[in-house]
């Protein structure tokens, strides 16, 4: 009897934490009667929701600053059509230590030459080579979740 | 002195006439040569009707080799589809537009109908294996004629740098007036790259 009352009253408890914070998620989007709003907003099964505006990604630019030490460096240009794949690295043509002063861009830091147990490879790591998975281009959008987040001041200029 | 010359004028037409209608077999040769011109004319035109028949993406991609490997990778580029709607075909950079050059060239392509025959990019192993060998054709033969096809459309003096991102102005400064050439830096263009390992193992795993 005792341990129904508990869960109930967590349940209770819980539903009065998660309802709020669902109309907060749902922001400008109208939610409907229980609170729960679908991606595609409030609008009836048969009809069509109006899509998001396409965000664009930026143009080339001059390298952004860091925010922390390790910080993968974001991309400052383009990567439209540029394929990574078992066969070749679009990014390397212009990044590998063998092509960079050629094509003018920074090259790969050493430690992208180290594999787990930090031995030093002749070519870039298995851990490594798929570049976008740390890497990423940039679009101009407001940031999804309001954050309090400030760079390191020994590394950033600040704004 | 005038009758003379205009004696020797008729003298020279007539001789000409009479040679003409002389009988060159069973016609004369005036028909033979009217007739060779008209024939010449046929055959010219149908030539390059045949020239102009050949030289569409529906022709190319009628065999599944085209079709099936570089179409379908083509079509992810900026060269199938832009901001402006301007599309580059694959006659636009394989076929060059100068009769004697595009004849050249179609006289080559009678190889890719034996090594059709042949079966020897028949599947997508065999033309993987292949790729890189196809690939060097190509940018052997852009090297030569200085991207003589990309120039047909994009001229190097009608770029406008100030309105070109960051990466290309400085590599185009630096590239094009230092003897580079388009497809020195813009290969894969179109398609995916072959395996690069013979040719810059270090843009590859390994
Ligand atoms: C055509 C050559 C080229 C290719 C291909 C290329 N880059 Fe770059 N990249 C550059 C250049 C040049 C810069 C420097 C930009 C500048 O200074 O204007 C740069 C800058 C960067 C930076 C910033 C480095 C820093 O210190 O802030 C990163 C990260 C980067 N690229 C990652 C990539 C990745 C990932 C890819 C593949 C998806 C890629 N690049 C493909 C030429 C290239
Ligand atoms: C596992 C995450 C990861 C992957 C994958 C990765 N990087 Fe990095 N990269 C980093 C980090 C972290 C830094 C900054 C610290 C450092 O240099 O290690 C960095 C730095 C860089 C820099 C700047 C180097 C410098 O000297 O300032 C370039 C350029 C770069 N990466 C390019 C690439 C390219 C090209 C690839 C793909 C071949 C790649 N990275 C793959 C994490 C990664
Ligand atoms: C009859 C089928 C067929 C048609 C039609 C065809 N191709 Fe090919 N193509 C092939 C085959 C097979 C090869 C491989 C040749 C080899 O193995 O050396 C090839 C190779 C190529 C190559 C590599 C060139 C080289 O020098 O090695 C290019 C470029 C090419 N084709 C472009 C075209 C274009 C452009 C068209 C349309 C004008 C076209 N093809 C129409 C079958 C065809
Ligand atoms: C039939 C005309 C035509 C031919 C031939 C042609 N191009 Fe293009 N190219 C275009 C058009 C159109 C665009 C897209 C312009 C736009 O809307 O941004 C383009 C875009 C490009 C871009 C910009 C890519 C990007 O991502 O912004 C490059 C690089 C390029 N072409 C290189 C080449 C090279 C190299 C060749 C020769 C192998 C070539 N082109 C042949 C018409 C052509
Ligand atoms: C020295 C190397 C180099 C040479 C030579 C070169 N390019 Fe480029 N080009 C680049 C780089 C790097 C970029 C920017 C990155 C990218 O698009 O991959 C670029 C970008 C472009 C763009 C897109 C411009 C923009 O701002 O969006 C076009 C179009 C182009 N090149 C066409 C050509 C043509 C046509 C030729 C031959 C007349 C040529 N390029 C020769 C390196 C070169
Ligand atoms: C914008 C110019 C351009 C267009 C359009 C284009 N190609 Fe190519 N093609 C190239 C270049 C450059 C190469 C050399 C390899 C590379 O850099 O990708 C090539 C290579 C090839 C090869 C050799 C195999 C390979 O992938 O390297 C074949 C086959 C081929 N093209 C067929 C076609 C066919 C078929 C079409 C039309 C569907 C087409 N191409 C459209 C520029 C173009």
């Amino acid at each position: 009897m005792k341990k129904t009352a508990i869960v109930g009253v967590m349940l209770a408890l819980g539903t009065a934490a998660v309802v709020p914070a669902l109309h907060g998620q749902a922001g400008n989007g109208s939610s409907g009667g229980n609170g729960v709003v679908s991606l595609r907003g409030n609008v009836a099964i048969d009809e069509t929701s109006r899509p998001p505006d396409l965000k664009r990604w930026q143009r080339d630019r001059r390298p952004l600053p860091r925010q922390h030490v390790g910080q993968p460096p974001l991309i400052p240009h383009s990567i439209k059509g540029y394929k990574i794949n078992l066969k070749f690295n679009k990014c390397l043509t212009c990044h590998s230590w063998a092509n960079a002063d050629e094509a003018g861009a920074p090259k790969v830091s050493v430690t992208h030459f180290k594999d787990r147990e930090g031995n030093v490879l002749a070519n870039i790591a298995p851990r490594r080579y798929f570049c976008t998975q740390c890497h990423v281009p940039q679009v101009d959008a407001p940031p999804l979740v309001e954050n309090t987040f400030e760079p390191l001041r020994t590394i950033h200029p600040g704004r | 002195m005038s009758q003379a010359r205009d004696g020797d004028g008729g003298g020279m037409v007539a001789r000409v006439r009479s040679w003409l209608r002389r009988p060159c077999g069973r016609w004369s040769l005036g028909t033979v040569l009217g007739g060779g011109f008209v024939a010449g004319i046929v055959f010219w035109g149908g030539f390059n009707t045949a020239m102009e028949a050949t030289n569409t993406e529906e022709f190319c991609i009628s065999c599944h080799e085209m079709r099936e490997f570089v179409y379908q990778e083509y079509k992810d580029t900026i060269h199938y589809s832009n901001r402006t709607g301007v599309r580059a075909t694959c006659p636009d950079c394989h076929v060059p537009k100068e009769w004697i050059y595009k004849f050249v060239r179609k006289i080559q392509a009678t190889n890719e109908l034996f090594h059709k025959v042949m079966g020897s990019i028949s599947t997508r192993e065999k033309f993987e294996a292949k790729r890189l060998e196809l690939a060097r054709h190509v940018w052997d033969s852009m090297k030569k004629t200085d991207s003589r096809e990309c120039r047909n459309c994009h001229e190097f003096e009608s770029m406008d740098f100030t309105e070109q991102q960051r990466r290309a102005v400085r590599q185009h400064i630096k590239g094009l007036e230092g003897g580079k050439t388009c497809i020195d830096c813009h290969k894969g263009i179109a398609h995916s790259l072959p395996d690069l390992r013979e040719v810059d193992a270090s843009a590859t795993a390994g």
